[in-house]
């Protein structure tokens, strides 16, 4: 195992330093940040609200919208030009499957729930952190969820499986394994699961233990958000 | 709109605004925050007027200068009205009120020449520093344009060339000099609104939706104007103009103390 | 093996455990999951006895059928009209539920426009359409006034028991004022007697959980009157 010793320092099953805050857009009905490393993302959730064009109305449920985009000048070298590209509506999609298996939007007839997804600055683990930042958008907006969602990518480096990766980590080696995965923390289910790169089946599992319990830690910063908001108010 | 229109224009005949302002007050606070995308942007600043918020990005990158100005740098204003930020907004390509800002913004930084662009010539002909700023609003609770303006300004001084390798021909974003953009005057935006026949600055959304008419005014330093923008389905008489002029000279000056 | 795992008074969010075993009963937003009382939304627990009841700290405005809702005409067609009022769907009126006889084939923008603000009531709530109704003394376009958006969860303390806190406020400030349940106040009187009552709502919005606080409106409205 080449890789132990990671560039910033940090020990193979540490994660960056997190931030995390919700309200942060007061004209949403629900928003959220939040940031791990440099990496920050914000989202605003809308909804549930009526679905124009009407004939796209589903009578028997609601659904979810998801859109990720990541600003022009928040890639980590040339400009990214404004647009959804391919990259971006394949996240929007595996954000939507992530955050769908927490919703029951069949309370929601004709309505839909859009979920707006940003990115200022970036550092890798992007879909992560806009997972991480729209599950809490989501309870922000006090829409009703069967569990949060939490999500970090897992690297394995030289056959090192190491949490939370940088942009520096993934540029390493040609072939390195990364892997965001997201989980609903109370039961350990996972709803985002992908891999760029070779790894062995066993290194996968390594991955997905340390991702599961990575994911426990961060799940505990967006509660902690969650309730920071409140707890003064309730006294 | 028509009721809550109608209310605030009974408001304004008492020179009275439904947040408890006077009709050339600004929302409190102001404030800027610079590099807050510093990792990735050449240049980033956040603006709040009040609750509306607005963040603004510079990225530097080198290519070829347009062929009638060799030796010019390129500047690039562009702006997305991000659905993030207000429930009427869309997802989709940029509507008209984005391409509006985009250029808005860009009038008052191009017409005051607050970049010496020939400054950004590497090699004549062939090689420039092209200039892009992206502006994002992220809570729209009125009054984009001047925001967006303050923004994009605030982005600007906080920008810093990153390194280039004249004979690779090679810009490494990784590594930001000490060297500003070569910036020399300010213009600094003020929207002026009309309705009926009252004048405001600084409009909340409701007050932006009940506007006749709007003049976005573009200030120099030395009191002088660069860039207009008339906009409104109703007119204004050159009188109003005038009026509305002299309010954004004034309330230039404050916005400028804030840089 | 009964467990409570919070406590009265806590603030948890959606998928945390609030109690294990048969023992317990779930109300509000909580809910029972096997063995498990879960929450299901961002919320506030309320423990009496055996029952765990969770109340939403966020959330749009839920209809109920019955309910006065102040809203905005957002669309209409050729015998409906769409209104706003702040929840999953948009509330439909029909000429028929109009305060006033309408002909069929009449331009509906004659009586209620886009962005007319009228007062309603919410006669039927089913799966993803609201009906509402103008067929009541009281129910109306209304006037120009100021419109404040509050939390929903905090309407019953702005009208207060029987409708002490309102009356109370539209005493002191001379105002007309409707509440509806959907968040949505009206409130219409001078511009200063407006600004104040809007005001005294903040107070409440703020304070909501205090005891005393017809009282301190009171004093409030009192002391700004120059009183």
């Amino acid at each position: 195992m080449a890789y132990k010793k990671r560039f910033d320092g940090r020990k193979i099953e540490e994660l960056r330093p997190m931030e995390a805050k919700t309200g942060v857009i007061k004209r949403a009905d629900g928003s959220a940040m939040f940031k791990i490393g440099k990496t920050v993302a914000i989202a605003a959730v809308y909804g549930p609200r009526e679905l124009h064009p009407k004939f796209l109305q589903n009578p028997e449920t609601g659904i979810l919208r998801c859109n990720y985009n990541m600003m022009a000048f928040s890639g980590s070298g040339e400009r990214v030009r404004p647009g959804p590209s391919r990259r971006s509506k394949e996240i929007s999609m595996v954000t939507e499957k992530a955050l769908r298996s927490v919703l029951d939007l069949r309370k929601f007839p004709n309505a839909v729930i859009d979920v707006y997804i940003e990115l200022i600055q970036t550092d890798s683990g992007t879909r992560c952190a806009g997972i991480c930042a729209a599950a809490m958008a989501l309870a922000d907006a006090g829409i009703p969820m069967k569990d949060l969602v939490s999500a970090v990518a897992v690297g394995v480096i030289d056959g090192s499986v190491c949490v939370d990766v940088t942009k520096e980590e993934e540029d390493y080696e040609s072939g390195m394994g990364d892997i965001p995965i997201a989980i609903l923390p109370r039961t350990g289910e996972v709803t985002l699961l992908q891999l760029d790169g070779e790894i062995t089946p066993d290194e996968l599992k390594k991955a997905v233990e340390l991702g599961v319990k990575s994911c426990k830690q961060i799940y505990e910063i967006q509660k902690k958000a969650l309730k920071e908001r409140f707890t003064r108010e309730s006294k | 709109m028509s009721m809550i229109k109608d209310h605030i224009v009974s408001l304004l005949a008492k020179d009275m605004r439904e947040d408890g302002r006077k009709l050339t007050e600004y929302r409190k606070p102001i404030t800027i925050e610079y590099g807050i995308s510093a990792k990735s942007a050449e240049g980033s600043a956040r603006v709040f007027i009040g609750d509306t918020e607005v963040v603004a990005g510079v990225k530097l990158e080198v290519g070829k200068p347009f062929p009638d100005t060799p030796d010019d740098g390129v500047l690039m204003v562009n702006a997305e009205l991000l659905p993030l930020s207000n429930p009427e907004f869309e997802s989709g390509p940029p509507s008209i009120g984005s391409i509006e800002l985009a250029r808005v913004v860009d009038r008052g930084i191009r017409e005051s020449h607050m970049i010496d662009t020939e400054k950004l010539c590497i090699k004549k002909g062939e090689k420039v520093w092209i200039a892009c700023i992206d502006i994002y609003p992220i809570n729209d609770a009125g009054n984009l344009f001047d925001a967006a303006a303050l923004a994009a300004l605030a982005a600007l001084k906080d920008a810093r060339f990153p390194e280039y390798d004249e004979k690779e021909g090679k810009v490494d974003y990784s590594k930001k000099t000490k060297t500003k953009l070569p910036l020399a005057k300010e213009a600094v935006e003020i929207t002026v609104i009309k309705i009926k026949d009252k004048f405001l600055v600084d409009p909340t959304t409701e007050e932006w939706e009940a506007l006749d008419a709007r003049l976005t005014v573009a200030v120099l330093e030395d009191g002088k104007l660069c860039a207009l923008q008339k906009g409104g389905d109703g007119s204004l008489k050159p009188d109003d103009i005038e009026k509305m002029v002299d309010i954004a000279l004034e309330k230039s000056k404050e916005l400028r103390k804030l840089l | 093996m009964s467990e409570l795992i919070v406590k009265d008074k806590d603030i948890v969010v959606p998928g945390e455990i609030l109690a294990v075993g048969m023992d317990f009963l779930p109300a509000g937003g909580a809910y029972r999951e096997g063995e498990q009382i879960v929450a299901s939304q961002l919320g506030l627990v309320n423990i009496s006895n055996r029952l765990i009841k969770l109340i939403p700290l966020t959330g749009k405005y839920l209809p109920k059928k019955g309910d006065t809702v102040i809203g905005k005409v957002v669309t209409m067609t050729f015998s409906n009209w769409f209104i706003d009022i702040g929840c999953q769907n948009e509330g439909v009126m029909s000429l028929r539920d109009t305060s006033e006889f309408i002909d069929k084939g009449a331009d509906l923008s004659q009586f209620y426009n886009f962005g007319d603000v009228v007062v309603a009531k919410i006669s039927k709530v089913t799966r993803g359409a609201i009906d509402l109704t103008m067929r009541e003394p009281g129910l109306r376009k209304l006037t120009p006034g100021k419109l404040v958006k509050v939390t929903p969860s905090k309407v019953p303390r702005i009208i207060g028991k029987e409708g002490s806190m309102i009356t109370m406020i539209k005493d002191k400030t001379g105002c007309k004022i409707i509440v509806g349940q959907n968040g949505v106040i009206w409130i219409q009187g001078t511009p200063e007697a407006e600004m104040l009552a809007y005001q005294a709502i903040n107070l409440i919005q703020e304070k909501a959980h205090m005891e005393g606080l017809t009282d301190e409106v009171s004093k409030f409205l009192e002391k700004a009157k120059g009183g």
